[in-house]
């Protein structure tokens, strides 16, 4: 008996040994749901793999939520080591440069093998300071895609197989469908802001700001007002009078996904990441995919795509010994392992090329279709100065304003022109505000 | 006898002997006030002449900057203007039906007990939870009002029609505060003699001349006590009942003051603009407060 009891003890104080050697890492982020789970089993799995370090995930909201609750807590000297950012947050983190401690540097002073090379430039390119140094660690990037409903275009006459290519495609195969009854509106769409203005200024090549929109310095301006935006929000406000589109609502467009699940709307355009909600909630038909149409008659048009979601950001006043564990994180969470896994998972792209050609090599992408839509899309042609990203201050409000003016142009309070118009003088405020702030 | 008097008074005095115990007794509550109020509202008043990052890197004293730019911004002359609406319809709303209820049950005699229970539930449910419910019940995709006025003729949108967001708002925030006045409107008229308005009944006025002659007089202290409270609920409680069904949208047609703080300080990460909000708001309370205590409290008959 007192054996047992000293022999557990012995095991008890040995445990606690190993705990009390082991650094912990605090990373907060805002993955909820099953996307959350299978952080936690990423993490797991890294916690597992090595006895030095023990990397504690929390989940903390929404990313507004995250962001707001890491830089209360840096404010409190309490801040955690990892925080997941959304990529509108990027300005206001970049311009912290004494509370971020910049991931190309942190890997250099920890002595750990990294590659920036070995990134998609697609995705590291919104990341990446002027000097081409890579800040923050990519995590969970997507695109925005085309999704429609196979049975749906069937029952229409159109050929399912076949996605709209051109947003005249999109009127066309729209018209056909609410004409025959094969379903009552042609579209939706999550995040006017995201797809609807900025994702369509790059596809279409047109700046979105001044300063290479924003990467060039805080004096930047917005100008997606130019004629190629209008046109389109003209006849976004058009089709939304007569039943072509229907509006899902500010923000991401809580409203937009029921409509297409339901089958009420035939094309949805949202975030690749949505793909695994899509098929899961498509019980009643088949779900085809494509690449977000253009305008034929703009020059330059397609270009590329741009992206959207969260890279994880190093808070500065930490020991050492946590940088030393965050350095070796990193390089698990960039191998090519987790990362095919974790894109095959959530829908998000695949953030390395070994991660994608290892998705190649498994045949991931043939036994998926349309799971490399994205990944196409993105990398279709070398991004230009249009379409490399955006980086502006305040974005989080601007991306507010963007959905109030929309709001205005649908309820016919505006026109395009006028929306645009006052969209971006209120947001070139903004980004004045942040530039006072910061500058 | 001297003795004896000289025996009380030193009684007398010894109970305040000690003169800081009256301040050791208030030490508690003072204690909670200066943490949980004056602290951090010296801290706003503080933060709303600066201009800062958001992770407070830089600091720059602007003085009075905050509030001027406030007062030039349409968006914040907006909020003044939604929260002054929404505020009079939900204490108008709110007030008006807890009164016709209390006064229907007034002339019940059975099931009173039941009715007041199930009036009384929604004032248990949690403000977030009550603006979900509502949101469903309105949501124009999945919602099943949206579909019965839609059979009426009528095209419900509150993601974009304003008129339709705000009547959602002003429903949800004052559904909350009917049960509460509701309580206290019944209070009140079980508190009014009958043998008043049998009185009068016997010298022949009818029921309506009964109620705004004996009724309503009697039950201003009751109905002045609930404007005041009604009021300051809209301003600031009825944070999470816009926050679940509306966001301020659309275009910040539902965005009230308390929201705009929260939006701008917490989303926007403007603190300077957030904390001077926040001092204009603590500022009407206290106007609110004054006139209640000071004017017309006085005028109400008791």
């Amino acid at each position: 008996m007192i054996k047992t009891l000293s022999t557990s003890v012995l095991a008890l104080c040995a445990t606690l040994g190993a705990a009390q050697a082991q650094t912990d890492i605090n990373w907060w982020h805002a993955m909820g749901g099953e996307l959350g789970a299978k952080l936690d089993e990423i993490v797991a799995a890294y916690n597992a793999s090595q006895s030095d370090y023990r990397v504690i995930p929390t989940y903390k909201g929404s990313y507004a939520e995250t962001m707001t609750a890491a830089i209360a807590a840096f404010r409190a000297g309490e801040q955690p080591d990892i925080v997941q950012v959304f990529e509108v947050g990027t300005g206001t983190m970049m311009a912290a440069k004494g509370a971020v401690y910049p991931v190309y540097q942190l890997m250099a002073d920890m002595g750990e093998d990294f590659d920036p090379e070995g990134f998609l430039p697609a995705v590291v390119g919104y990341y990446t300071d002027t000097d081409g140094n890579m800040l923050s660690m990519p995590f969970n990037s997507s695109t925005p895609i085309l999704y429609y409903n196979k049975d749906v275009f069937a029952k229409a006459g159109l050929d399912a197989e076949t996605a709209p290519k051109t947003w005249g495609d999109v009127e066309a195969f729209s018209r056909k469908i609410m004409e025959t009854g094969a379903a009552p509106c042609g579209f939706t769409t999550g995040w006017i802001s995201w797809v609807q203005l900025e994702n369509f200024s790059a596809w279409h090549n047109q700046p979105i700001g001044t300063l290479e929109n924003g990467f060039g310095g805080l004096d930047t301006e917005l100008t997606v007002n130019g004629p190629a935006q209008v046109k389109h929000w003209e006849n976004l406000a058009k089709w939304q009078k007569d039943g072509t589109f229907q509006y899902g609502g500010p923000g991401g467009g809580a409203d937009s996904a029921p409509k297409f699940y339901a089958q009420e709307c035939a094309m949805y355009m949202n975030s690749s990441a949505s793909r695994a909600g899509v098929i899961a909630n498509a019980k009643d038909f088949e779900v085809g995919y494509g690449m977000l149409p253009y305008y034929d008659d703009v020059e330059g048009a397609p270009q590329n795509s741009i992206i959207g979601g969260a890279t994880l950001w190093v808070l500065q006043g930490k020991p050492e010994e946590d940088y030393k564990g965050v350095a070796d994180f990193f390089t698990y969470l960039s191998s090519a392992e987790v990362q095919a896994d974790w894109h095959q998972f959530s829908g998000y792209l695949p953030i390395t090329e070994a991660a994608y050609e290892l998705g190649k090599e498994q045949g991931y992408y043939e036994a998926n279709p349309g799971s490399d839509v994205a990944i196409k899309q993105i990398t279709l042609n070398a991004p230009t100065a249009n379409s490399k990203g955006l980086r502006f201050g305040n974005y989080v409000q601007i991306r507010a304003i963007i959905d109030e003016e929309f709001q205005r142009l649908l309820s016919g309070e505006v026109d395009a022109q006028g929306a645009l118009d006052s969209l971006v003088k209120r947001g070139n405020d903004m980004i004045r505000d942040f530039q006072g702030a910061n500058g | 006898m001297r003795a004896f008097a000289t025996n009380k008074m030193q009684t007398k005095r010894t109970i305040f002997r000690n003169r800081w115990l009256p301040y050791l007794l208030l030490a508690p509550q003072l204690a909670v006030t200066l943490v949980f109020f004056l602290w951090p509202a010296g801290q706003a008043v503080w933060q709303s002449f600066l201009r800062e990052d958001a992770f407070g890197l830089k600091t720059t004293f602007v003085g009075l900057a905050n509030y001027t730019r406030l007062f030039d911004s349409p968006e914040y002359l907006n909020a003044l203007r939604v929260t002054l609406v929404f505020s009079v319809s939900t204490a108008a709303l709110a007030l008006l039906s807890a009164l016709l209820l209390a006064l229907a049950l007034d002339r019940t005699i059975r099931t009173t007990r039941l009715y007041t229970t199930l009036l009384v539930w929604p004032y248990a449910v949690a403000p977030a939870v009550a603006g979900v419910l509502w949101w469903f019940m309105f949501n124009p995709t999945i919602g099943i009002l949206p579909y019965l006025l839609e059979g009426l003729g009528y095209d419900w949108n509150h993601a974009l029609n304003k008129g339709d967001a705000m009547a959602l708002v002003i429903i949800a925030a004052s559904w909350k505060q009917i049960s509460y006045n509701f309580l206290f409107f019944v209070a009140g008229l079980q508190s009014i003699p009958a043998s008043l308005r049998e009185a009068a009944a016997i010298d022949g006025a009818g029921p309506v001349k009964r109620f705004f002659t004996i009724t309503l007089p009697l039950l201003s202290p009751t109905t002045f006590f609930l404007l005041v409270v009604t009021v300051v609920y809209t301003m600031f409680d009825t944070f999470p009942v816009i926050d679940a069904t509306t966001g301020g949208g659309p275009a910040q047609g539902t965005t009230i003051l308390v929201y705009k703080v929260y939006d701008d300080g917490f989303i926007g990460l403007n603190l300077g603009s957030s904390a001077a909000q926040s001092v204009i708001l603590m500022g009407i309370v206290i106007v609110l407060t004054v006139i209640q205590f000071r004017y017309v409290e006085r005028r109400v008959t008791y």
